[in-house]
This record gives C-alpha cells, structure tokens and sequence, in this order.
C-alpha cells in the first residue's frame, strides 16, 4: 500500500467516523440495553439484574396452551397487522394518485414543487394537534354528526366515527400519506416521458400503461413508502391511544402500557418482538426490490 | 406484412400559441419511398413526424395514409409505428417482452406473442439476447430491438426519429446500411428525420428538406444536391460555393469550381490546402472576406500544385452555375 492510497483510507474513515458515532451511540447501544433489560427478572416495583426469560414467557402466556383460541398478545398483534394492513393500502391507493397526479399531469417544474411543498403544509404542525382537530368534526357532537342529524339521515349520532378502529385508521392515512407520496413521485419522475409515449404508440390504454409501465418502474417508491409507513404505522401508540380513546391495543401501546407500570423488562422484550416482527415485513419487503441500486 | 400505402399531408400545421411550428406544408410520399425530413434543429421536422405519428395533432390540415383520413387518430389506429431517438424500450422488460409488449396490449396470448417476437428478432439479428434486459445491451443492439419492437405491429409507415444519432460514427455507417436493407425488403416506407445531410443522401429516395417550419425543398438527393433552389439548401447540403454573379447569386459545387493561375474576373488568395486522399480541399478568400472552397482532385494538384499567399481565379463552366434566390 503506497503512502497516498493509505492516506486515503484514512481521510474515508475519518469522514465516516462522525455518522459512525451517532450511529453507534444512539442506536446501537440503546438497542443492545433494550436486548439486556427484556432478558432481566423483575419484581412488581423492580427491575432484577440476573438473567431470566420471564419477560417474553410471561408475555406470550397461555399462546399455546389455549390454542387454538388466542391469546391477548395474538390478539393484539393480529389488531395491529390489521391495522398496518389498512394504513398501507389507503396510503398506497392515495399517495400513488397524488404522486401520479404531480408527476404526469403537472406539467410546470415550479407547480411540481410548489405543490410539493403544499403536501408539506399539514408537517408545520405537530402530530397530536393534527390528531385532535379531527374531534371536533367526528365526535358525538361533532360538524359531521350535526350534519347527518340536521339532514334527516340518521336519528342518533353515528358513534363509530371517533374512538374507533375507523378513526385510528383515518388519522394513521391521513398522517402518513406523504411518506408515500414522496418516494413514489421521486421514482416517477425519473420515468423516461418517450416510455409513456412508446407504450401509446403500441396500443395501450391508459390502464395499461399505468399497470405495464408506471406501476413496474414506480416499485422503488413503492417499497420505499411502503417500508416508511408500515414500521411507523406498527411502532404507533400515540394516535392509537388518542384517536382510539385508549380503547384499542397494538403492540406500540402494549410496549407502552408496561413502560407506565415500570415493569421494564416486559415491555423491552415486547419492544424486541415488536423490532423483530417489523424486521421481518421490511426484510420481505426489500426481497422484492433493490432498494440500494434506486437511490 | 401489411400493405404499402402512400402517405399525404395537406396544409399541415402545427401551432404552439403564437408559435408556427410547422407551416402549412403539403408533401406526398408514394408507397414504399425511403424519405427523409431533413433539416437544422428547431425546423419543424420532428414536430411533423410526431404529427404524423399521432403523438402531437395538427393544428389544421390533413395527414391522409392510403385513403384514410388519420389526422385525429390514436397513435396505434393508424397503421404507423415509431422508432423514438432515445429507443425508448421499457427498462423492466426483456428484450422479448419488449418486442412483445404492443401484441400482449392487444390481448395476444403468451405463446404466440412471444414467437411472433422472436420472429422478429431474428430479422433484426437479436436472437441470441433475447432474455436480456436492455440496460445489458449496447446502443446498436438497443436500436435493432426498438426496430423489432416497432415493426411487431405490421405498420405500413415507419417513422424513425433521428435513429442513428446516439451511435458512434462506425456504427451509424454499419446501422444506415441495415435501415435500407430492412427498408427495401419489408417494402413499407420509412420517414426518417435527421439533421445529417450526409445521411439522408445516402438513405433517402426523397429528401424533404425542412427549415423554419417550411419545406425548403424536396425531391431526390441528386436533385436536391444539384439543384438547390435556394442559398438555404446549397448550404445546408454543403458542397458548394455561393458566388454572387452580375445575374444574381448563384452555387457551385465546390468539385466542379476550377481555379486557373493569375489574376482573373474572380480573384482570391490560397489560404489553406488540405490534402484528404482523392481530392485536395484548397481554401479560398476574396478581397471582399468572401470564403470559397475548391476541391481539386490529387491528380491535377500533382500536376501543378498550388501554393497558399498565390493569387488565382475562380471559374465554372456556365452549365455548373444555379441560380439561388
């Protein structure tokens, strides 16, 4: 190795060793703490340093022995995969319009971008406040309600509209939407214009050519903004909680639930389960696309 | 293969707002005429092929194929097909399914679409890469796909949108070569647009020469070359000398523009000689600035060579001279 291809290597780890830190600091410790604590025993108001299994025994109790009834961890599982399931198919229906609508139909560079930025608008305000201004217009006495009443439609206020699975999923869509938009539209936008006009040329129908062409070269952003909102979308336990009336369990609140009643080791190991399950969605994801060679 | 048919336009326009494109132009290409629209960037030539294509409409006229009136037609109801420049071929699909893909829009099963594309492969000499991905093919392999591709359809014109201008200057020679070959047994016409006058020359049966939205001049590429109706056409196609005459400008082909010793009625300075195989490129200047070239062939410059500072005199025989408006 000569002199200056040493002082290379050097000069590319230094420029690494930043990121590397962060990384390793905030993430990789954190996480390997959260593996040790899920492995520690526990009391009712304390955390036991010696190595037990308790914390993913006790939460997984009864799952086989009751079979082939389920149990609450199940349960809850099966409600949040439900969940995620619906999240990502209206994020995916919408965010795939909306990105095709800017990508195709706008035909300005500056409106692109403007619009964009007008899908940016709901982010200058936080999550919670975004969640709670839904209240006004589902609740009992909520604009829709008083609206259904006023018209003659129903004769008692539709209950199912706040602190319900719908609400949770209509605040979960409407939260994440842009995180699908975003790649989606980026991968659109590299789609050569003279494909589209290649595959109008063969015959196809408009149909077609979204299906045959856009939907195959959009699958990088697909994946991308799908990856986004499916780990968001499992780890959730605020808008759960808040648009569910703390009625509804997935596995982000049951994480959370423990962590409340500081029995610490159960809610680490319901974290590792949690990590556990979305890597394997991620990992099946990435299967069927190269995520690394679009970026 | 489909039948051949005769291709017309009529008061063809193409406006963009304000813009003029494409300015009322009439052009008859008979069946089975290898033509080229030829012209500098920005001289409507692409526009008109894309109208004939159906990819752009045309503001007003008529684009009449056989006898069919296709002005308004979708681009796949009109019996056309298109080569784009950048091949356009679907990044996500092998080269048969590319080859392939108007026949599985039209419902063609697998099967019989897939053989229908190796057919074609095979016109095209692609056999053997058919289950690659274009990104694994080179820019000559990636256009013989997109002319199997275009040509899966049986269209009676094929419009071919400067075809050769993303090879390298071999193989644009190796690939113009294979455009007639391919032209001439399929017997449809092709309409090819080029900036290239070398190329249209060599391809064409009919070149149209486009400038500013018009059609500066068209005819056969002797015809164009040896007769140019205008100042335009002379120096686009190149080759030649303009001479302003007492009668008015007029060109000369620059092989046919002879320089005698001494002074003359036309004199000018050798400036520089070029020696390029059979003929030696002498570079002339009038006392006016006025440029000039001569090609002298090696044989006569042997002779009696030229040396460059002397003084010499341009002539032509009066047959050589065309008048240019």
């Amino acid at each position: 190795m000569t002199p200056s291809t040493l002082t290379r290597h050097m000069t590319a780890w230094a420029q690494a060793t930043p990121m590397a830190a962060v990384f390793f600091f905030f993430f990789l410790v954190p996480l390997a703490l959260v593996v040790m604590v899920s492995f520690w025993d526990y009391n009712d108001y304390e955390m036991i340093p010696t190595f037990s299994g308790r914390g993913y025994t006790e939460t997984f109790e009864g799952c086989l022995t009751r079979l082939p009834e389920m149990c609450t961890m199940f349960k809850t599982y099966a409600k949040t995969l439900k969940l995620a399931a619906l999240v990502w198919a209206l994020t995916l229906l919408i965010g795939f319009t909306v990105a095709w609508f800017l990508a195709f139909h706008v035909r300005s560079k500056t409106w692109q971008i403007a619009l964009s930025l007008v899908c940016t608008i709901p982010f200058w305000t936080s999550n919670v406040i975004r969640m709670i201004a839904w209240i006004p217009l589902l609740g009992r006495n909520g604009l829709i309600n008083q609206g259904l009443l006023g018209l003659g439609l129903v004769d008692r206020p539709v209950e199912w509209l706040l602190f319900s699975e719908f609400s949770v999923v209509l605040a979960l869509v409407h939260l994440f939407t842009f995180f699908m938009v975003i790649p989606i539209f980026n991968s659109m936008i590299r789609i050569d214009r003279s494909l589209i006009e290649a595959a109008r040329d063969a015959g196809a129908s408009g149909w077609q050519t979204l299906w045959h062409v856009v939907v195959p070269l959009s699958k990088p952003g697909i994946v991308i903004g799908s990856i986004f909102v499916l780990t968001i979308v499992m780890g959730d336990f605020v808008t759960v909680g808040v648009m569910g009336g703390q009625q509804i369990a997935s596995a982000g609140k049951v994480v959370q639930t423990h962590l409340d009643a500081l029995q610490f080791p159960v809610a680490a190991a319901n974290a590792v389960i949690l990590l556990g399950v979305t890597l394997i969605i991620i990992a099946t994801l990435s299967k069927l696309v190269d995520v690394r060679k679009e970026l | 293969m489909a039948e051949p048919a005769a291709l017309e336009l009529a008061g063809v326009t193409k406006r963009y707002g304000p813009v003029v494109a494409v300015d009322a132009i009439d052009l008859k290409i008979p069946a089975g005429t290898y033509c080229c629209l030829l012209g500098p960037s920005g001289c409507g030539k692409t526009t008109t092929l894309r109208m004939i294509a159906g990819h752009e409409t045309a503001s007003d006229g008529d684009v009449v194929l056989g006898t069919h009136n296709i002005t308004t037609l979708e681009p796949s109801r009109r019996g056309t097909a298109m080569m784009f420049q950048s091949y356009a071929l679907f990044p996500h699909l092998d080269v048969v399914d590319n080859v392939a893909f108007a026949l599985h829009m039209r419902g063609v099963e697998k099967a019989a679409r897939r053989k229908r594309a190796m057919e074609l492969l095979e016109l095209v000499a692609m056999t053997p890469y058919a289950e690659r991905l274009p990104s694994q093919l080179s820019g000559g392999q990636q256009q013989r796909v997109a002319l199997a591709r275009a040509l899966v359809t049986e269209p009676q014109i094929l419009l071919l949108d400067e075809p050769l201008s993303a090879l390298d200057p071999f193989l644009r020679v190796k690939m113009r070569a294979e455009l007639k070959r391919l032209q001439r047994e399929l017997g449809i016409s092709f309409i090819h647009v080029t900036h290239g006058q070398e190329e249209a020359m060599a391809l064409a049966d009919l070149v149209v020469l486009m400038n500013g939205g018009r059609i500066e001049q068209q005819g056969s590429p002797r015809s164009v070359f040896n007769e140019p109706a205008s100042e335009f056409v002379a120096r686009f196609m190149g080759g030649h000398n303009i001479v302003t005459t007492v009668a008015g400008k007029v060109a000369v082909r620059c092989d046919r523009t002879r320089l005698a010793r001494g002074d003359g009625p036309r004199p000018a300075f050798v400036g520089s000689i070029e020696y390029q195989g059979t003929h030696v490129h002498i570079g002339l200047r009038s006392a006016d600035g006025t440029e000039y070239l001569a090609l002298v062939p090696e044989r006569d410059f042997d002779r009696d060579p030229f040396t460059a500072g002397s003084v010499v005199s341009l002539e032509w025989d009066e047959t050589e001279a065309h008048p240019v408006a």
